[in-house]
């Protein structure tokens, strides 16, 4: 044990020894990463010569409460979902951030008029807002297209398997919408018993024809196999999927579940200073815009719009793609975190339950 | 394996079906792993045989997955001759994903193999105390979901020395989380059990006698573990340490928890971005993976024949 | 070698040197048992010590971050460290007494307090855990009383949000009052308190824990099964070959083996799914139609290929490492006494590969208790195993209190299992007869 403990002071201080200049950014991977990467990272070098080192994580949620309740909190900025942001921050582990701190827009729009609704955060500034959308393989449907949520639900008009994530946040309200419910009510019906009955009986007619899936990667690769011929994914995920890889697929924006990624620093950043500089470069308003050159994910601020041009193909026009288009707002339901903080447990286990009856 | 020249028809018309049964459980073992070779080279990025690959139309494959492993990282994917090999092996995220893979396997398959061996040792002779519970403690690494386990270590690799405080002292010391040797002790930890369990079960089958025999013929207890049990329980021996490196080598849990950004493994990187898109980069990993150990496998088998033709020893 | 003062040759000879004097002593005039006793003690010490530093090890390494990661399911403090006051009034009075001035005032004064210090949510977070839907309400509450608040405060707060009256908070705020608790496990049995405190069952619709411990080692156990009829033939084709043939074949073992967990699950998922490789197959073939494409995964069916393939290597290398030392003259001598070959083999043959089958078994069942990554992505939805609920519980809900509770009863069903194998067929004995 004694060896081991002089060991780990060795390879400890020598690790930590060049933690002069950089910044430990956490987020999700993948192709998200990457658009970070590009959009953020690289021209934030360029300019503060500050060094960031992306850590990938699964959730980036669950170290960071690890390493805030260990107190060992080696990242500085974590990109986290709402309600997460929200709860770290009610109990305590976050940094406050003062919108005024945050860059005017161009126009000189202050920060805080200048992000979208609920993008700004006691704790956390949004960079991103992301939708699940309802996908569907054209060639399954000779003749008449689905259109609606309503057709996800019809499987006489609309022959074929369904693709739905294997939790209650993201498959009831879609059940609520395609029911006939409003989109602005649909939290107001699923807060009650009768709601979250109707929600279910509603998602028992389509029980017997859905593919679960579990990781966000999976309903593109079902929608390319032909296992679905419909399923609910990520926008961003499917934008690169029709442009990219031209697969014959069409994006149906009608009940549309809009979800924000949020930047958050914990207290006991190692490096706050550097975090804070980050933050605030990365959510400014021609970052957030570069951002969708990478990814078809919206810029929480309403000055980024405007500036949202090509994708890297350098032809395909972003704006339509984004889920913040008007078009995709129309019948769109954003998420509330209140609500999930406080009926997630109780509406996981009662998904569950049903999911595992046949 | 022969039939016997005592079978009866009977006895051949079995072992003829038995072969068969055993081609068919080895091919249920191979199928998942025949079908992602072609797939690597998919010019899709999905899991799928496209209608172009079923026609064995030349633009349905492509190497994009096995140039990917190389450039995904790299500062300068364009340069040329030696600046992009050496670029690749300093850069390329799939190329440090690997190094680390191999590093943290291979210490810590050294380190559960060591103590699991001489552990089993002591479980299997009779005289052992409390060999039920200490036997239950030594594989609950295993019991244990990871994700629990996971976190566990994380707290504690935080912060190594709080234990000492329980006895009143209070020293300082470095952390384990984010180091090398964090990740190498914690899959080292998960390895253990398996090295317990295989090597227990020989060492059942494994005759006491020959060992006082050795002692009694003058051996030290060193010289009699080196050349009389070592070579018995190997067979065990090395299954443990087998199953020790791939759990370390397939171990994603502990990593994301434990490991910094210095200590990115393959199974990190495969695991990566699963919220988005599985690329198919991991099938050329496998694939890749899969002809390097047959290859590996083959020399091996290779130079033990030939060791044996030398030594004039022939084979059973 | 410690053993060889315990040779049975050397014992009958002292024993025959000793007799007639009463008690039985060694060659140099010492009694013999406590001769023995003495060798054994040196013995046990000599097995001890090789034990000791794999224990040692697993013991700082695993035990204690287990313990202390385990601990939560009994001991959260979110409520008692953060609302002292409250907490208070709750241990001086007696259950079912209605919240008085007092109380009102303790609570106001903790809201305020722990609204200020940010901590509303820990509070808040706990609460919710035994009483869903009450964490706005803290947190709201906090919002407001933030800036000040008023005498008489038991209508202050009433005002605020009527739910204060709710007597189901009241006495859910009482037991969290005491940080030890035993409501996670209780949750996890599909158990809960009414207001009176007494433990009754959730609603039906709500029950989904037991039900989930059930199936997870019903598929376990039926995984274990499959491993062994489809490794047993193996290991033991592996064991009798020659050599050089066994070592080839032993490559097509080894080969999934070194294949990353996800690259095998998404393998099967190609290979399974309705428009999958082995349904083109049997279309092409004409065995089936093509409108009735066989539907193998997202289900049980997917989970039990998936896990079996994934799970067969640690069955057949065992069980190929004890059949390699079993000597072939026993079955041959069998024979040559007129046994038939299947008595051979159920009489000689099986009973010395108990060993191998018996880790083999331990290490797929435990191995399959666990998973939980293959049946989320392959397994639909009847393929959801308890390690899902506590994936889902540690990184999705992040109530890590209910995880470990979960994580504690799983262990516990897994070592109860261990205690019954070992009472049955023994883990360390599993001699010949």
């Amino acid at each position: 044990m004694k060896t081991t403990l002089i060991l780990t002071t060795a390879l400890t201080g020598f690790g930590f020894a060049a933690a002069a200049q950089e910044v430990n950014v956490v987020s999700w991977g993948g192709a998200y990463e990457v658009s970070q990467v590009e959009a953020y990272n690289k021209p934030f070098t360029a300019e503060t010569g500050i060094k960031v080192n992306m850590i990938a994580a699964d959730n980036p949620a669950t170290p960071l409460r690890a390493q805030v309740e260990a107190n060992n909190v080696t990242g500085d900025v974590f990109d986290i979902e709402v309600s997460d942001a929200i709860r770290l921050c009610d109990e305590g582990a976050l940094v406050e951030i003062d919108p005024a701190d945050l860059p005017a827009a161009p126009d000189g729009t202050p920060a805080a008029e200048d992000f979208v609704p609920g993008a700004l955060q006691e704790c956390a500034v949004a960079n991103i807002v992301w939708g699940t959308v309802i996908s569907y393989n054209t060639t399954k449907f000779e003749g008449q297209a689905p259109s609606t949520a309503a057709d996800f639900f019809d499987t006489e008009t609309f022959p074929g398997k369904r693709g739905l994530p294997k939790n209650p946040k993201r498959t009831l309200y879609l059940a609520l919408i395609a029911d006939g419910v409003p989109a602005e009510e649909v939290y107001d019906v699923l807060g009650t018993d009768e709601g979250v009955e109707r929600a279910f009986a509603k998602l028992d007619t389509i029980k017997a024809d859905t593919v679960w899936w579990d990781a966000g990667a999976q309903p593109v690769q079902l929608l390319a196999d032909g296992e679905v011929s419909m399923t609910t994914v990520y926008n961003g995920r499917i934008f690169d999927a029709i442009v990219a890889e031209n697969q014959p697929f069409e994006i149906i924006w009608d009940g549309q579940y809009m979800d924000m990624d949020m930047f958050v620093i914990p207290k006991d950043a190692p490096n706050p200073e550097a975090a804070m500089e980050y933050l605030k470069f990365a959510t400014g308003t021609q970052r957030l815009a570069d951002q969708a050159k990478y990814i078809a994910y919206g810029p929480s601020r309403k000055s980024s719009a405007s500036l949202v041009g090509l994708y890297q193909d350098g032809k395909t026009e972003m704006a339509p793609h984004m889920p913040t288009s008007p078009e995709a707002l129309e019948n769109a339901v954003l998420d509330d975190p209140e609500f999930w903080a406080d009926h997630s447990a109780e509406l996981t286990e009662r998904f569950n339950s049903w999911l595992a009856s046949s | 394996m022969a039939v016997p020249t005592y079978a009866s028809p009977l006895e051949r018309v079995w072992h003829y079906f038995y072969l068969a049964i055993c081609a068919a459980i080895f091919f249920f073992l191979i199928a998942p792993i025949i079908v992602i070779i072609p797939l690597s080279f998919n010019a899709a990025p999905y899991f799928t045989f496209t209608p172009a690959m079923r026609s064995l139309d030349p633009d349905g494959f492509s190497l994009r997955w096995y140039e990917s492993l190389l450039t995904f990282g790299m500062q300068n994917p364009d340069s040329q001759g030696w600046a992009f090999w050496s670029d690749a092996w300093t850069n390329a995220k799939w190329v440090q994903a690997a190094k680390n893979s191999i590093i943290i396997g291979v210490f810590s398959t050294l380190v559960a193999t060591v103590l699991g061996t001489l552990a089993a040792l002591g479980l299997s002779r009779p005289e052992m105390p409390f060999r039920r519970a200490i036997m239950a403690i030594l594989i609950s690494p295993m019991i244990v979901p990871l994700i629990i386990t996971a976190t566990g270590m994380f707290f504690f690799y935080s912060n190594p020395c709080e234990l000492l405080t329980l006895f009143g002292f209070s020293p300082e010391c470095g952390r384990l989380a984010g180091t090398y040797l964090g990740v190498i002790l914690a899959h080292a930890t998960l390895g253990i059990p398996f090295v317990i369990i295989t090597v227990t079960a020989t060492l059942v089958g494994f005759d006491q006698s020959l060992n006082r025999a050795a002692a009694s013929l003058g051996a030290n207890p060193r010289t009699t573990f080196f050349k009389v049990t070592m070579p018995l329980i190997l067979p065990g021996v090395v299954s443990g340490a087998l199953f020790a490196f791939v759990t370390s080598f397939d171990e994603v849990v502990a990593v994301l928890f434990i490991a910094g950004p210095d200590q990115q493994t393959i199974p990190r990187q495969m695991w990566n971005g699963i919220r988005e898109q599985i690329s198919p980069a991991i099938l050329a990993v496998a694939t890749l993976l899969v002809i390097s150990s047959i290859a590996l496998l083959t020399t091996v088998e290779l130079l033990r024949r030939r060791s044996e033709r030398i030594r004039g020893v022939t084979p059973r | 070698m410690a053993n060889a003062a315990l040779d049975p040759h050397a014992a009958i000879a002292t024993t025959a040197s000793g007799v007639g004097q009463g008690v039985l002593t060694t060659a140099d005039g010492r009694p013999l048992a406590r001769a023995l006793a003495r060798s054994q003690g040196r013995a046990r010490r000599k097995a001890f010590l090789l034990v000791l530093p794999l224990l040692a090890f697993i013991l700082i390494t695993f035990v204690v971050p287990i313990g202390q990661m385990l601990q939560r399911s009994f001991y959260n403090d979110g409520f008692s460290v953060h609302m002292p006051q409250v907490s208070a009034w709750f241990a001086a009075t007696e259950r079912g007494t209605p919240p008085d001035d007092a109380a009102w005032a303790a609570l106001a004064a903790d809201l305020t307090a722990s609204a200020e210090a940010r901590t509303i949510g820990v509070v808040g977070t706990r609460i919710n855990y035994d009483m869903s839907g009450t964490r706005s309400l803290f947190t709201s509450t906090g919002r407001q009383v933030r800036s000040g608040i008023e005498p008489p405060y038991d209508q202050a707060l009433l005002d605020i949000n009527p739910a204060w009256g709710d007597p189901m908070l009241w006495s859910t705020m009482r037991e969290a009052a005491s940080p030890y608790t035993a409501n996670f496990y209780l949750a996890s049995v599909d158990r809960t308190r009414d207001e009176q405190g007494q433990i009754q069952q959730v609603e039906e619709r709500q029950r989904v824990y037991l039900m989930l411990f059930w199936r997870t080692f019903w598929l376990s156990a039926v995984i274990t099964a499959l491993t062994f009829v489809l490794g047993f033939p193996i290991a033991h084709l592996l064991a009798t070959l020659p050599m050089r043939k066994s070592n080839l074949l032993m490559i097509l073992v080894l080969l999934p083996f070194w294949t990353s967990l996800l690259v095998r699950t998404t393998s099967w998922m190609v290979l399974l799914q309705q428009q999958g490789v082995i349904n083109d197959l049997l279309v092409w073939l004409g065995v089936i139609g093509g409108g009735e494409r066989l539907q193998m995964i997202y289900n049980q069916t997917g989970t039990i290929i998936a896990m079996t393939h994934i799970l067969l290597p640690f069955m057949i290398l065992p069980l190929y490492s004890v059949m390699r030392t079993i000597n072939p003259s026993y079955v041959r001598a069998a024979r040559s006494l007129g046994a038939t070959s299947w008595t051979a083999f159920r009489r000689i043959y099986f009973p010395q590969t108990l060993p191998g089958l018996g880790a083999g078994a331990m290490l797929v069942f435990i191995l399959a208790v666990g998973y939980y990554i293959t049946p989320a992505l392959v397994g639909g939805s009847s393929g959801q195993l308890i390690s899902n609920m506590i994936a889902q519980h540690m990184t999705g809900t992040l109530n890590w209190s209910m995880a470990a509770a979960l994580a504690a009863l799983l262990l516990g069903a897994v070592l109860i299992l261990y205690w019954l194998y070992d009472r049955l067929v023994g883990v360390d004995n599993l001699k010949l007869g």
